[in-house]
């Protein structure tokens, strides 16, 4: 039986209804439990004694002053961890010719960036640990410093790592049709160069972990800020020589993650590996100085981009030269080019064109490791597609609207595979279009803009169509040899008092997993969804998955529930057939009743089912199942990842004195296919857009040439606050994806995907008629003045 | 740590109406005190900066940043966190608000984004859209992107000046 999801009002119609978040009153009352607010008996507290310099040689350590500290019992320096915690080098075998050094927990002889950690100091308080850590004296031998992308390949640049014979960590060009003629026979052509800045992800919560070994028992609880449970469990037993069965990952309540925590953290393995050797709970919560130095840092692309189209403003081909500086390693264990390759698989994504070619060159340097953050590469692709695509349009004298329509796949053409060679299931550009234009009112805008400049304001109006990669298959990782789930599982069954509890290998955030998997539980049942208890991010209790990241809890998570939810339907109603001496297919469950699937007449409550089944199960016939237990698992097999498409579009005024940008609205429309709880969604939508805008404006990590980070502050790295973000309006078109019964794609990373590409357009429409156009995020007063030509020292 | 931060001193103050006396380290901050002596852990640290927001607490009728303000110079005072806020019903409106309009994603900004914003509606006029985004411009929050909360800050100061006429 398949849910008639177009019928609103059919029974126990959860999904595509916003219904409460059950965790949400906890947080609004303070009860929530982070890492952070865990104390355990006999727990100890770690801080890092970290790098101050890029690139050093480590010489002596004095340890004495530190193990004075009063509180301090234990002092750890690399060379300590490498006897119990084996280093790890982040390659997967899919990105032929990735190349990375072995990583250690705490740096052995070479400090390669400015907050690696060096010298672990364990105490009896935080203030303690951190006050001894303070005193821990290295002598660091300076070696030269690799900052700059553009050159780390040069040949009088110093090779960081002289085991691997050059910066280069990896590189990949794609082809496909003939390029190089396109642009020679083009009508126009129109190049550009483009700057995104390095970003991090400042979540609210620093990183967080804290490990606890039971020796008698042999096993290792980490409480860890995750967004990979099963992962991290994966990493720790295999680098701490524990059985993989021994080692459980609990996630808790998590303040933030965007794919800042899904990555491995040498100051977190060390937290682990002190934990084992101490035989005592260690806790380790970065500050804010630290998460700006150890957080993996993002976006820092540099890129030549052109485009050439025809006469009608077809697009004929673009080509792409991306290159990206990613620290000293490439970061465990999804690598630190995926970003890169990322770009290659994006640019041009909405566009159907033949000709296209794009290469990606990922370079190592002495700053923070980068990898992936909420959109991955896509900020970034979408910036150079839909700056070239505007940009076009300006040179031919064409709306930026209309050029879009000409060369956006038509909503019945697909399947297609793009010239990228990805594979679209089913993408819905022009509807996207239709209602983002009605939505916003774009004449009218037009006109407000046309009146405003009459009186000397400089308004503009940009819009960036997008493609996003969601619900990824082994594709992602998998096929390259990494540990990290594809699939994903739920367990869901229901207890004497008729309740349902589901357990899931999907993680909550904040983006609202548990309110999602109870209301498809609750469907797929049919129950309430305040019947529904929801229980994630325990390895040794949820069935094994791959967490939250690329946005796959939904689509993946969501779908694996729905599948055990149904499977349980069908055991509970194989029961009250034989208990009611009926058909099972006559019966349905409704509202925690099962009744008469045509008359809905109410046969029996489940509690009454679930007294029978537990307590007097003789009174059923012998050879009757009566597991009110099933799990089933999901993964996508026919597309590699089931993208989604949106479009987004800015009104803002730029102060052509001060260069200061004024955001006035914004508009988005995605099809993220079946919307399973229409407010999370929407919700996703909005705070991935204010964090594009943060790109887009403000966001910019600083460093000097010596390497050294130079705005690890909140007060100086600037992050969007509430009194410059505009409001928002969003809506959807759905397209849902045939994969699966439920039909959901991602939603988490679409705003953020296209927000920076629609400001830079709308500012550039601002001041296209002063002849001033900027291409470098973020787009400072600063920058904004320079264009215009009003500072140029 | 130098040894004047080691002295010790002694404070007597109530927290969420309950009397308090402790004697705690001359350095150490407001918010670690509530957090690690008295197990209030509803206000978070994040930035220890005064930045964020997220350690924002009341303080004799105040919002203040928990992690500017010394335990020390708490003697005397009267302190509310979100624990109590809760227990004496005194901002159930506007959490139900925050709850209905999801104005929070992962929940680690919402205990000071309440105090904070509570602080603006004890004032008690209808503030304007733009007056409550000023109002929250020292909260930090990286999911909801805002708007949602500024929705469910002005629902109940709308909700409140209703049952003020009636
Ligand atoms: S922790 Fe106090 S303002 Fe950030
Ligand atoms: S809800 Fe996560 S920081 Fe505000």
């Amino acid at each position: 039986m398949t849910i008639p999801f177009s019928n609103p009002d059919r029974p126990n119609s959860y999904i595509g209804k916003t219904v409460p978040r059950p965790n949400a009153a906890k947080l609004v009352q303070g009860r929530g439990r982070y890492v952070d607010d865990i104390v355990l008996p006999r727990m100890l507290h770690v801080a890092f004694s970290r790098s101050p310099v890029a690139h050093a040689k480590i010489g002596e350590i004095d340890l004495d002053e530190a193990k004075a500290v009063k509180g301090v019992l234990r002092v750890f320096t690399g060379k300590d961890l490498t006897e119990v915690c084996t280093p790890w080098v982040a390659v997967l075998a899919h990105l032929k010719g990735l190349k990375s050094p072995p990583e250690h927990a705490l740096a052995v002889d070479r400090a390669c960036w400015v907050g690696e950690p060096v010298v672990a100091v364990v105490a009896t308080t935080r203030a303690a640990a951190e006050e001894a850590a303070s005193v821990v004296m290295v002598d660091y031998e300076d070696l030269p410093v690799v900052t700059e992308t553009m050159t780390a390949l040069d040949k009088d640049t110093p090779v960081i790592h002289p085991e691997l014979g050059d910066n280069l960590a990896f590189r990949r060009l794609h082809e496909e049709g003939d390029v190089d003629a396109a642009f020679e026979s083009a009508h126009k052509v129109v190049s550009a160069s483009f700057r995104t800045a390095r970003h991090t992800g400042v979540t609210l919560e620093p990183r967080s972990i804290l490990v606890d070994w039971n020796p008698a028992e042999g096993q290792m609880t980490a409480y860890h800020a995750t967004q990979a449970p099963h992962m991290m469990q994966t990493v720790l037993a295999k680098h701490l020589d524990i059985p993989e069965s021994r080692v459980r990952v609990i996630c808790g309540d998590v303040g933030g993650s965007y794919g800042i925590k899904v990555h491995v953290y040498p100051d977190e393995v060390a937290t682990a590996a002190i934990a084992k050797v101490m035989g005592r709970p260690v806790k380790f919560i970065a500050d804010r100085l630290e998460s700006y130095t150890t957080d993996i840092h993002a976006r820092d692309h540099e890129i030549e981009a052109r485009i050439a189209v025809d006469a009608d403003g077809k697009i004929l081909a673009m080509d792409v030269d991306d290159w990206t500086g990613i620290g000293p390693y490439s970061v465990y264990p999804r690598t630190s080019a995926i970003e890169g390759n990322q770009v290659v698989n994006l640019c041009g994504g909405p566009y159907d064109f033949a000709n296209y070619r794009a290469q990606t060159t990922v370079v190592f340097q002495n700053k923070t490791p980068t990898c992936q953050y909420r959109a991955v590469g896509h900020p970034i692709a979408v910036a150079i597609t839909e700056g070239l695509v505007d940009m076009a349009a300006a040179a031919i004298g064409m709306d930026p609207v209309e050029i879009r329509r000409r060369n956006m796949y038509a909503d019945d053409a697909y399947p297609v595979t793009s010239p990228a060679k990805m594979k679209f299931e089913g993408l819905s550009h022009h509807a996207s279009m239709d209602k983002l234009i009605e939505m916003m009112d774009y004449d009218s805008l037009r006109a407000d803009q046309a009146e405003a400049r009459k009186q000397g304001k400089y308004r503009g109006i940009g819009i960036a169509s997008f493609i996003e990669l969601t619900n990824p298959s082994p594709f992602m990782y998998g096929i390259g040899g990494a540990r990290i789930s594809a699939q994903d599982g739920c367990t869901v069954r229901m207890d004497p008092d008729g309740s349902v509890v589901a357990l899931s290998g999907v993680t909550e955030q904040g983006q609202g997993t548990e309110a999602m998997l109870s209301q498809v539980v609750a469907e797929g049942v049919g129950v309430k969804p305040s019947n529904v208890r929801v229980i994630t991010g325990d390895t040794q209790v949820t069935p094994y998955g791959g967490g939250t990241w690329a946005s796959r809890g939904a689509g993946i998570g969501g779908e694996a529930a729905l599948q055990a939810a149904r499977a349980l339907r069908d055991s509970i109603l194989e029961v009250a057939a034989a208990m009611l001496q009926a058909e099972a297919s006559k019966l349905d469950i409704r509202d925690g009743q099962v009744v008469d699937a045509d008359t809905g007449e109410e046969r029996m409550p489940l509690e009454e089912l679930g007294r029978i089944v537990y307590f007097r199960g003789d009174t059923l016939p012998k050879d009757l199942p009566r597991e009110l237990v099933q799990t089933r698992h999901f993964i996508t097999m026919e597309y590699p990842f089931a993208f989604t498409n949106g479009v987004q579009a800015s009104y803002l005024e730029v102060d052509t004195d001060t260069g200061v940008v004024t955001l006035l609205k914004h508009w988005c429309v995605e099809d993220c296919g079946r919307v399973i709880n229409p407010q999370l969604v929407d919700e996703q939508i909005r705070g991935g857009i204010v964090q594009g805008l943060g790109g887009a404006l403000y966001e910019e990590i600083h460093y000097d040439e010596d390497g050294q980070l130079l705005n690890g502050s909140m007060a100086d790295y600037l992050v969007p606050m509430a009194a410059e973000m505009p409001d928002m309006q969003v809506a959807h078109v759905e397209t849902p994806t045939k994969e699966s019964e439920l039909g959901a794609k991602g939603a988490g990373e679409a705003g953020t995907a296209g927000a920076p590409a629609a400001v830079m357009n709308a500012i550039n429409d601002a001041l296209r008629p002063l002849g001033a156009q900027v291409t470098e995020m973020p787009f400072t007063p600063e920058r904004i003045l320079r264009a215009l030509g009003k500072i140029d020292d | 740590m130098t040894e004047m931060f080691r002295d010790k001193i002694d404070v007597s103050l109530t927290v969420n109406g309950e009397p308090v006396e402790a004697r705690v380290p001359a350095g150490q901050h407001m918010i670690d005190f509530l957090r690690l002596e008295l197990g209030l852990t509803g206000a978070h640290v994040s930035c220890e900066h005064g930045v964020c927001g997220a350690c924002t607490i009341r303080v004799d009728g105040d919002a203040v940043r928990g992690c500017l303000m010394l335990a020390a110079q708490a003697d005397g005072a009267e302190v509310w966190t979100v624990e109590g806020l809760t227990d004496t019903n005194a901002i159930s409106d506007l959490q139900d608000a925050f709850v209905a309009r999801n104005a929070l994603q992962c929940g680690f900004c919402t205990p000071g984004m309440l105090v904070a914003a509570e602080e603006l509606l004890s004032k008690g006029d209808v503030p304007s859209r733009a007056e409550i985004r000023e109002h929250l411009s020292g909260n930090y929050c990286r999911c909801t992107g805002y708007e949602a909360i500024i929705d469910a800050v002005e629902s109940v100061a709308q909700g409140r000046a209703g049952k003020g006429k009636t």
